[in-house]
């Protein structure tokens, strides 16, 4: 573990975020890196700007709600879980949708959704980790 | 008639299904022999091979397959663009004779995958002791799940369900009778994997793999080899009269990858790289959507076939299901697409089907597609898309 990691753990209380994106404040929020140059918006690390070319980042808080803008509900393990693209005030978000039914009755285009953290556990050295989904508002 | 027009003289495919007698370098050895065999031309005219074939992208496919049916040291391209691959192998081919290197190209593509599974689903990571942040966006394990889903029947459920939010109209019924359609094309295939008819009850009520495309609206993993002889314009004036007779037209040939858009990132962007590769195809060819005979398009899922009505501009912009509901792509209607069965029926061994979906335009445009040839067909359009993005656009025309 790197010592940034390290440092991270200890300031948000022997919590680890199972993303970098996921900011463990209070409240919690998702961050990305948004290009000096053209502002696109990126989650994951980038060399440089796929729309513009230039390599200079810096980080933005994405909304905490969002509209439901296509979904699928994946059924090939066992427990079936909805997969979305959440609109969050012009960003996009992939994420799971939680605490619904995973069924279309219950899950529709258009929904308004809000950003939420639940617990993975603690690994042996009791780190918790924390993973974030959207739920309905 | 400019002398830098390519025109396929050979082109066959194997039947699409289970072939467990077969390995790999059978299977592209069988269409490789089929297609010279259609062109009349011996191997030792062909002056450049591209091969394609993903599951194996490091085993020089290629090189392997010149073992088993002839080597004569020409150069061999090994090409892997996920489902465009196919496509792919075919444009190496056309641009090597394009630029005066060959008078004869050879596009072989081929792929195992029967009992392959669902592809792009991964096994967990082993467990570790303490959380270890990984890759790019310095994940604790597999985001599968936890943050949606990356594999193919969700995500391209999703590009689906996108449009439907964009535009309006879809449904999960919709989706389900655009498998209809091809399920029913496929029962005049004899090469198609799948041939059973299936009623829209069937495919609604069949085993849900990612809501709303149950398991007949997903492209069958299959075995399968496509090849293809492609000659210039000299070449083919030397060739016997009916060869020539034969012989189909490539007024177009393209490959895009996806440009940056807005929240391609999180799905990806099917349909910028799509309607750019149509735009450019229909510009290189002179000819409009309005002239094609006949498309086969890339329906690795039912819900990735009505995205693509409207990318390959089959219809107004946001007008795909009104075009579906009209009736037009059944075989029978004013555009047919997919009389193949497309992917979810014939079959889709990823890198046969970029030939194998130009080969079943050729057939129409020669008359030799039996049972299912779409009378006085002269113009038709083949399309793939391999996620990443790779998209393959070729218009083909009967001029003889």
């Amino acid at each position: 573990m790197s010592e940034a990691q390290e440092k991270e753990i200890t300031e948000t209380g022997g919590k680890i975020a199972f993303v970098d994106y996921l900011i463990l404040d209070d409240p919690p929020y998702l961050q990305a890196q948004e290009c000096t140059s053209c502002g696109a918006r990126y989650f994951d690390r980038r060399n440089a700007c796929a729309s513009c070319f230039e390599d200079q980042f810096r980080s933005v808080a994405i909304d905490q709600e969002g509209v439901v803008t296509s979904f699928s509900i994946v059924q090939m393990g066992p427990i079936p879980y909805v997969s979305a693209v959440v609109d969050c005030a012009g960003t996009s978000v992939k994420c799971t949708i939680m605490n619904v039914e995973p069924s279309p009755e219950y899950v529709t285009l258009g929904m308004q959704v809000k950003l939420m953290t639940y617990s993975m556990g603690e690994d042996s050295e009791g780190t918790e980790a924390i993973a974030f989904g959207f739920e309905p508002i | 008639m400019g002398s830098d027009t390519i025109w396929i003289i050979g082109s066959n495919m194997t039947r699409f299904g289970k072939h467990p007698d077969k390995d790999v370098v059978d299977l592209a050895a069988e269409a490789s022999r089929m297609a010279l065999k259609d062109a009349g031309i011996s191997l030792s005219e062909v002056g450049v091979l591209g091969v394609g074939n993903l599951m194996n992208a490091g085993a020089g496919i290629g090189q392997q397959l010149q073992k088993q049916i002839g080597q004569t040291g020409i150069p061999v391209f090994n090409v892997s663009n996920a489902c465009a691959t196919g496509a792919t192998a075919l444009r190496v081919a056309i641009m090597a004779v394009k630029a005066g290197e060959t008078d004869v190209g050879m596009a072989v593509g081929v792929e195992k995958l029967a009992g392959a599974g669902l592809l792009g689903q991964r096994g967990p990571k082993p467990e570790s002791e303490t959380w270890q942040p990984s890759g790019r966006f310095g994940a604790l394990s597999s985001t599968e799940g936890r943050i949606g889903t990356s594999i193919m029947p969700g995500v391209f459920a999703q590009v689906g369900m996108e449009y439907g939010h964009k535009y309006g109209g879809t449904s999960f019924e919709l989706f389900a009778k655009i498998s209809e359609k091809n399920h029913s094309h496929s029962t005049l295939n004899p090469l198609a994997a799948y041939q059973k008819r299936f009623t829209l009850e069937e495919i609604m009520n069949d085993v849900m793999i990612a809501y709303p495309n149950t398991r007949p609206m997903c492209s069958g993993n299959c075995d399968g080899a496509a090849a293809m002889i492609v000659v210039n314009d000299e070449k083919l004036k030397s060739l016997p009269l009916e060869v020539q007779k034969r012989a189909v037209k490539i007024s177009a040939s393209v490959l895009t990858s996806d440009p940056y858009v807005d929240g391609c990132q999180i799905l990806p962007d099917v349909n910028t790289l799509t309607r750019n590769a149509a735009s450019q195809a229909y510009e290189q060819a002179g000819i409009g959507p309005e002239d094609l005979d006949l498309v086969e398009l890339h329906d690795c899922f039912a819900t990735a076939e009505l995205v693509h009505y409207d990318n390959l501009m089959l219809c107004e912009e946001g007008g795909a299901v009104d075009f579906f509901e009209s009736g037009a792509p059944w075989r029978d209607g004013a555009k047919p697409v997919n009389v193949s069965g497309g992917l979810q029926s014939k079959g889709h061994p990823i890198a046969a089907t970029g030939i194998a979906n130009i080969h079943e335009i050729v057939m129409h445009l020669r008359g030799e597609a039996g049972d299912r040839q779409i009378e006085g067909a002269r113009v038709g359009l083949a399309h793939v898309i391999g996620l990443g993005s790779a998209c393959g656009v070729h218009i083909l025309e009967k001029v003889a």
